[in-house]
């Protein structure tokens, strides 16, 4: 072999490792699941992974240990900052939220922030966003958040007045299925068969009653606004990716954010994230898109799992299982097997699985 | 200070609230033992050198690998990959292809005419090291780093011991070989070929060197008493396999019968049937399961045609064909004889029942023990003769060998590195200070949902015709972007490889990022202790502890 094609050998390898080390990466390593990726392009990481993320709700505020509601909010307002532009109001009704980030006169917020009743968070967005448009603010957007209880239960005819005006509001409700302010009492987000102080797991038929309780998100979309989502604390990338669309659109916007509760709900407070994938991966919990009324995209199931996975990490679904052995068969089994129907309904519905067409839409 | 109507208070931060204070528990990084390290016999930290890899970093991933193994690319050719065995992998999908990233750097640093980090400045000592198969030239390698003077004495003609005159090229190509052995000799390590050495006692005599490493291997063939008649063609597979490497291949004939169910046995069949064998035929006593050869290799022959008589053993052999008789085995898995026999036609019978060293050297050297065959050593590789360390066959062959190592070649590089800091220690060196080993990172320790899916990437094969009747290389390299994909798959088990998942998962912000390669700290002040951190971390490099009252 001579010089010159020892040299082309060379040369044809090193702009061939060029080549490879500069592609598009695949995250093989941890996939798109994880915050962030120390081999991915800094422009295609999440808000989350960024040193220079708002941290629109700061540390020092009182939510329990684990609060997915806390961490939910800080995903999606951080999300919306950096689709804003940083210009942004936040209203916000009365519940958890509310209170453990502004026990006067200390905030945890750290976006322009407003306060009034329970019941009227989603009226107060449509005045904020009517003073914007008087003064002729098109580039500061308006987020409402509430938790599921001003949401379905006290705040729901503003909300549904709203979404009738087409108001330009993006409506976040953080919901973790129950009044946990107050001493987790049902709400009309709380699931079937859950223990809560209003509904205790006593009598014949234990926990929140089945056939009760409203689907907001499908009520949203009952309105045909622009844009309605739900989402969980599990999946990161997925979320800030609905409120970066979210953002596109003009006018009344819904995005239903899953945040589970380790007060509330009896868990681990280690366990949130965990649970709020497992409610998804089980069914119980659809992810999806909806554009004026029709559904757009589903998020499909991964790792599928039996309703019972993540039944039984949860003290408020312990009356469906044996307390003596909780890792047996259900006590109740025709409980459980009630909540799994539920679940397989969802995967039909929305198309979940991957083979699975979907029936309803 | 003026307030607006209705205002008595001036308006400040949670951060004045230091919710630290609720903790019970307390969230600490830590680095656990990737099972990969943990089962790999050369001591190599497999996960740092993919870690470097995945980013393209080759030359680095590659300067990484040598620190523990100087001959990547024969290692990642005949190594039976214990590492991949143990990976977490496998429970997700399937195991990190180590073994072909380990060729791979390998190979492209022999392209590249990568070069070795210049030794330590000279010491004054000088160490005979004898033998020049893995532990030889692994031990030659690591003391010539330190900057002691060494000299290495080869019997055979070439070095390389059992890789060159034991493994089939068609396994570890001997260009591959020799460049690997020729980049450890120029670090200025004297390499005399030919050189037998038959006296031990004498060269201790002479003071000529500070420290002498014994690692001739085993390269006796074990016989075994069968009665042949006068004109029956009995070969043994290690002189078989040597002279492979002369002139002139051995001659075996059209119908060839291998007897033995070890490694050595299928390197044998294998190589006969591409000889111009028509058949050949491994004879083992006992059953699949409890052979002694890895399955791979039990594979790859069966595929090139090589055929299997389980539970026979020979017992005549005459000209042009011998005597099986059929066993089974008694219930402790030991094989008993039927007393039914059978024919088979065979020119020639390959004996490949084991090896043994050839001891004669040591004659004289009293304390030095031999049991069973194989020399003892203890832990740090030393003999019972000051100064005088032994690794390799020599010491893992044999019913006296050491139990827990297995006579493979990797085996012996680890023993030549581990008898190198001995030495090294011995002369007076600073011996390394043994840090204790981390927790092994488990797969329960993983939270893989983190982890996409990504099967491994096979390695492409020799076509079969190609495999039967040349002695080409079977298994071919990966190209630069599988290999980029297979390093990616690691999972950096124990190991915090930066995904940002800590810091993104606290609902407290009490996570601090701090910049690549210095991965991140918990701000106390504000950790509530929830735990949520530890759960998420994909690689489990986190754990709870409790919080001091």
């Amino acid at each position: 072999m001579t010089d010159t094609t020892d040299r082309s050998d060379t040369a044809e390898l090193e702009s061939k490792l060029a080549e490879a080390t500069s592609a598009p990466v695949k995250f093989y390593q941890v996939g798109s699941f994880a915050v962030g990726n120390r081999l991915v392009d800094p422009s295609r990481r999440t808000v989350q992974s960024d040193l220079e993320r708002t941290n629109s709700l700061d540390s020092g505020h009182r939510a329990c240990q684990g609060c997915g509601e806390a961490l939910g909010a800080r995903y999606a307002l951080d999300a919306a900052m950096r689709a804003t532009d940083g210009k942004l109001i936040a209203v916000n009704a009365t519940g958890c939220l509310e209170v453990f980030s502004t026990p006067y006169p200390e905030t945890s917020w750290r976006v322009p922030w407003l306060h009034s009743l329970f019941g009227n968070a989603p009226s107060v967005a449509t005045g904020v966003a009517a003073a914007l448009r008087v003064k002729g603010r098109s580039d500061v957007r308006v987020v409402s958040q509430a938790g599921d209880g001003g949401t379905v239960d006290i705040g729901f005819g503003s909300l549904s007045g709203m979404f009738e005006r087409n108001d330009d509001v993006l409506f976040i409700c953080y919901d973790n299925e129950a009044y946990m302010n107050t001493g987790v009492q049902r709400s009309g987000a709380t699931p079937p068969a859950a223990r809560t102080a209003t509904t205790e797991a006593v009598g014949q038929r234990p926990g929140a009653p089945f056939g009760q309780g409203k689907n907001l998100p499908l009520l949203a979309m009952a309105h045909e606004i622009p844009y309605v989502a739900t989402a969980t604390v599990a999946d990161l990338h997925d979320l800030e990716a609905k409120v970066e669309r979210a953002m596109t659109f003009r006018g009344a916007r819904y995005l239903h954010l899953f945040v589970p509760c380790p007060l509330g709900w009896g868990a681990a407070s280690s366990d949130t994230i965990r649970l709020a994938r497992l409610a998804k991966e089980s069914g119980l919990f659809p992810v999806f898109e909806a554009e004026h009324g029709v559904v757009t995209a589903a998020s499909k199931i991964r790792r599928q799992v039996p309703v019972e996975d993540y039944l039984r990490p949860q003290g408020r679904y312990r009356h469906l299982f044996d307390r003596e052995n909780p890792d047996g068969p259900p006590a109740l089994p025709e409980v459980v097997a009630q909540l799994q129907a539920i679940a397989d309904r969802n995967i039909a519905r929305f198309g979940l699985l991957e083979d699975v067409p979907a029936e309803v839409r | 200070m003026e307030r607006p109507f209705a205002i008595t208070l001036d308006v400040g931060t949670s951060r004045a609230n230091k919710t630290g204070s609720w903790r019970v528990e307390r969230p600490v990084y830590i680095d656990r033992l990737p099972p990969c390290n943990d089962a790999c016999p050369a001591g190599q930290n497999i996960q740092e050198w993919l870690y470097r890899a995945e980013d393209g970093s080759y030359e680095s991933a590659w300067r990484q690998l040598v620190e523990d193994n100087p001959m990547p690319a024969v290692l990642g050719r005949i190594c039976y990959h214990p590492c991949e065995t143990a990976c977490n992998r496998a429970h997700v999908d399937e195991a990190v292809g180590i073994h072909g990233l380990e060729r791979f750097l390998g190979d492209l640093a022999i392209e590249q005419g990568w070069e070795f980090d210049t030794p330590a400045p000279a010491t004054s000592k000088h160490v005979l090291v004898v033998g020049s198969g893995p532990a030889g030239l692994s031990c030659a390698y690591h003391l010539r780093r330190l900057g002691h003077t060494v000299t290495i004495r080869e019997a055979a003609e070439h070095a390389g011991g059992m890789m060159r005159y034991g493994i089939p090229a068609y396994r570890l190509p001997r260009a591959v070989l020799q460049a690997e052995i020729d980049r450890i000799v120029a670090l200025g390590i004297t390499l005399e070929t030919s050189s037998p050495v038959e006296d031990v006692a004498a060269i201790l005599d002479a003071r000529e060197f500070d420290a002498v490493f014994l690692a001739v291997g085993a390269d006796v063939g074990r016989d075994a008493t069968i009665p042949a008649g006068d004109s029956a063609r009995v070969l043994d597979a290690v002189r078989m396999l040597h002279g492979m490497e002369g002139e002139e291949p051995p001659f075996l004939g059209r119908h060839v019968v291998v007897y033995g169910g070890g490694n050595t046995a299928f390197d044998a069949a294998r190589t006969a049937k591409r000889l111009g064998a028509t058949d050949a035929v491994v004879v083992y006593r006992r059953t699949r399961d409890r052979m002694p050869a890895h399955e791979s290799e039990l594979e790859d022959a069966l595929e090139e045609g090589v055929q299997m008589q389980w539970l026979s053993t020979i017992s005549r052999i005459d000209e042009g064909r011998l005597m099986i008789e059929r066993m089974e085995l008694d219930e402790t898995g030991f094989p008993r004889p039927t007393g039914e026999f059978e024919e088979l036609g065979a020119d020639t019978v390959v004996l490949a029942l084991g090896q043994q060293p050839d001891l004669s050297l040591l004659r004289g050297v009293a304390s030095v023990v031999i049991e069973n065959g194989a020399v003892q050593v203890g832990t740090d590789m030393m003999t019972g003769f000051p100064g005088v360390f032994a690794g390799g066959d020599l010491v893992n062959v044999g019913a006296g060998g050491r139990s827990d190592d297995e006579p493979t070649a990797t085996v012996a590089l680890g023993q030549g590195k581990r008898a190198a800091r001995a030495i090294h220690a011995w002369l007076g060196g600073a011996s390394a200070a043994r840090t204790d080993r981390h927790e092994l990172a488990g797969v329960d320790r993983l939270n893989t949902w983190y982890y996409a899916d990504a099967p491994h990437t096979v390695q492409p094969r020799l076509d079969l015709a190609r495999r039967q009747s040349t002695f080409a290389e079977v298994v071919g390299g990966l190209e630069v972007d599988a290999a980029l994909f297979e390093a990616r798959r690691c999972m950096s088990c124990g190991n915090c490889f930066e995904c940002d998942n800590c810091f993104g998962v606290c609902p407290d912000n009490a996570v601090r990022k701090l910049g690549t390669g210095l991965r991140y700290e918990f701000d106390y002040d504000y950790c509530k202790g929830c735990g949520i951190c530890v759960q998420e971390c994909p690689c489990g490099a986190i754990e709870m502890v409790p919080e001091e009252s």
